[in-house]
């Protein structure tokens, strides 16, 4: 067995922010493990630019932005194991993984950052029915043919679900000479940014299809057709709207869920967003563990991954300088009224050093509202927003001051006006 | 009066630009500049890859130094569908010099050693 004071598990944009912070504040023992040949992550194949203007001020495509984290890394000689497969973490902090080069390696790590990141959701998740044709493809699996590999998986496309991923490869596919028919929306709003609605919809002249599904796809060995209908307020189907659509792809962009695959078998409980429940400090039910970037909760920019991975390095070196007492005031946060989620879900006021955040998102795009923040009774924060939408993650910090300890659940909650 | 989505940044501002070329609601002096090019003389960004000759990878991811006119972006695409590189290439080295006469360079956006 091995030793190391910090393990941290993907090599991914979040991985190596959380690698470069923790080294500045003075930890030099640090293990990067990472599955790919390469460290970066998804980022590797999300060549369109729009990275990086929070961090860098700058647009960057996403090669550029991981580049510039991967540089970092080098230079500051920290030490990482590549195309590195963990297979499990014991909550003792023992993390096994294997290599075709070292076998079986077991590290016992003081302090853990899983930064795995999230996977897509797939045609068996969503049960789409109909055929079993090949020629339906997750988005961002289209994306790495495209991009990395320089295959088109189709030439008549069609695409379900306005994720951000969907949209993008809505605009790739066309400009590789594809003919993209239209993106299909559950919900009667698109999921992904506005931006990409311009830029990568309405520039190609690509209908968006909103309130709308998959009915039926249709096809012997590949696909053929794909059949679509509008859905009413109850996601049930309504006669006579459906539309046919001759394709040879239909590409799914039906969201993302946090990798929190390794996180299984211990003993942790996962929060509304699908990944672990996390203190103010991203620190996970055991301490020393914590969890920052997709694996945690789905980001909808990489600038704010990296920030939430530098929050869990900053994390670890407390934990690691035995500052995270987990004694004193504790509070539950939880989403109330309009709100999906919140992160954290717990804060230990005593170890919060003079200010904290919280994140979430909305569960419906709502106009002219306030986001409030209450302690028990008492409303300690109040937020005016003129335009508000699901897909854009909301951040709220307050000063430590404002917590007056006198309740234990912390709510945030949307106040509609009449 | 136009009503406009900025696309510079994901932040996704709602703008309305007036008859006179006068934005508002925007969050930053980028908007404003948007607007008013997105009305006389509209301009994207293209990202793509091209072929490398190298043993590590398949293609080298590009972008436009700068916006190109929209009605560019498809002839440009030809031009990058046609270009194949040599290793080793580092991020921001000249892949097409000048792209369709726009003034605009195609760069790498990846280090690609061997």
């Amino acid at each position: 067995m091995i030793n190391h004071r910090l393990v941290i598990i993907g090599g991914g944009s979040a991985g190596m922010a959380a690698a470069i912070k923790a080294y500045e504040l003075g930890v030099r023992d640090i293990l990067i493990i990472e599955k790919n040949a390469y460290l970066g992550g998804i980022l590797n194949q999300c060549i369109h630019n729009g990275f990086g203007l929070h961090e860098f001020k700058e647009e960057l495509t996403g090669p550029e932005f991981m580049t510039r984290f991967s540089k970092k890394v080098d230079e500051l000689g920290i030490s990482y194991a590549l195309e590195s497969n963990v297979l499990s973490i014991s909550d003792d902090k023992v993390v096994t993984y294997s290599n075709a080069k070292d076998g079986l390696v077991e590290v016992k790590a003081e302090a853990i950052i899983l930064t795995t990141g999230c996977y897509e959701r797939n045609a068996g998740a969503i049960q789409i029915p109909g055929d079993r044709p090949s020629g339906i493809y997750t988005a961002g699996q289209a994306q790495l043919f495209a991009n990395c590999y320089g295959y088109l998986v189709g030439k008549r496309v069609f695409i379900l679900g306005s994720g951000d991923i969907g949209l993008i490869m809505a605009r790739r596919m066309t400009l590789e000479g594809a003919k993209v028919l239209g993106v299909a929306e559950l919900m009667p709003y698109s999921a992904g940014l506005n931006r990409n609605i311009v830029q990568c919809l309405k520039d190609y002249n690509i209908p968006l299809y909103l309130s709308h599904t998959v009915k039926k796809v249709t096809g012997e060995s590949h696909l053929e057709k794909v059949t679509i209908a509008k859905v009413d307020e109850k996601m049930q189907f309504i006669e006579g709207t459906e539309i046919d659509f001759e394709c040879d792809c239909l590409l799914l962009s039906v969201g993302l869920l946090p990798n929190v695959d390794l996180f299984n078998k211990l003993p942790l409980s996962l929060s509304k967003t699908r990944g672990a429940k996390v203190n103010q400090a991203m620190e996970t039910e055991i301490p020393g563990i914590f969890s920052a970037g997709n694996v945690l909760h789905v980001h909808d920019l990489v600038d704010y991954v990296v920030e939430e991975a530098r929050e869990a390095a900053v994390g670890a070196i407390s934990y690691l300088n035995g500052e995270l007492k987990h004694t004193g005031h504790i509070y539950d946060v939880n989403p109330g009224i309009g709100i999906n989620y919140v992160v954290p879900q717990k804060v230990f006021l005593d170890d919060v050093k003079d200010s904290l955040s919280f994140k979430f998102r909305v569960a419906k795009p709502m106009k002219d509202i306030n986001i409030l923040i209450t302690e028990g009774n008492n409303i300690i924060k109040k937020i005016f927003k003129p335009a508000i939408v699901p897909s854009e993650m909301e951040i709220v910090h307050l000063s430590k001051d404002l917590f007056k300890k006198e309740s234990n659940e912390i709510k945030v909650y949307v106040e509609e006006k009449k | 009066m136009k009503e406009l989505i900025c696309i510079t940044c994901p932040r996704g501002c709602h703008l309305s630009v007036d008859d006179n070329l006068n934005v508002t609601g925007n969050f930053c002096p980028r908007g404003a500049m948007y607007a008013k090019a997105e009305l006389t003389h509209p301009v994207r960004m293209v990202t793509s890859t091209v072929a490398i000759a190298s043993i590590s990878e398949c293609r080298l991811p590009v972008k436009t130094k700068e916006p190109v006119p929209k009605e560019l972006i498809f002839p440009v695409m030809d031009e990058i569908r046609k270009t194949v590189v040599k290793v080793p290439v580092k991020i921001g080295d000249v892949v097409i010099k000048n792209v369709c006469g726009s003034g605009v360079d195609v760069i790498s956006t990846k280090e690609i050693k061997e």
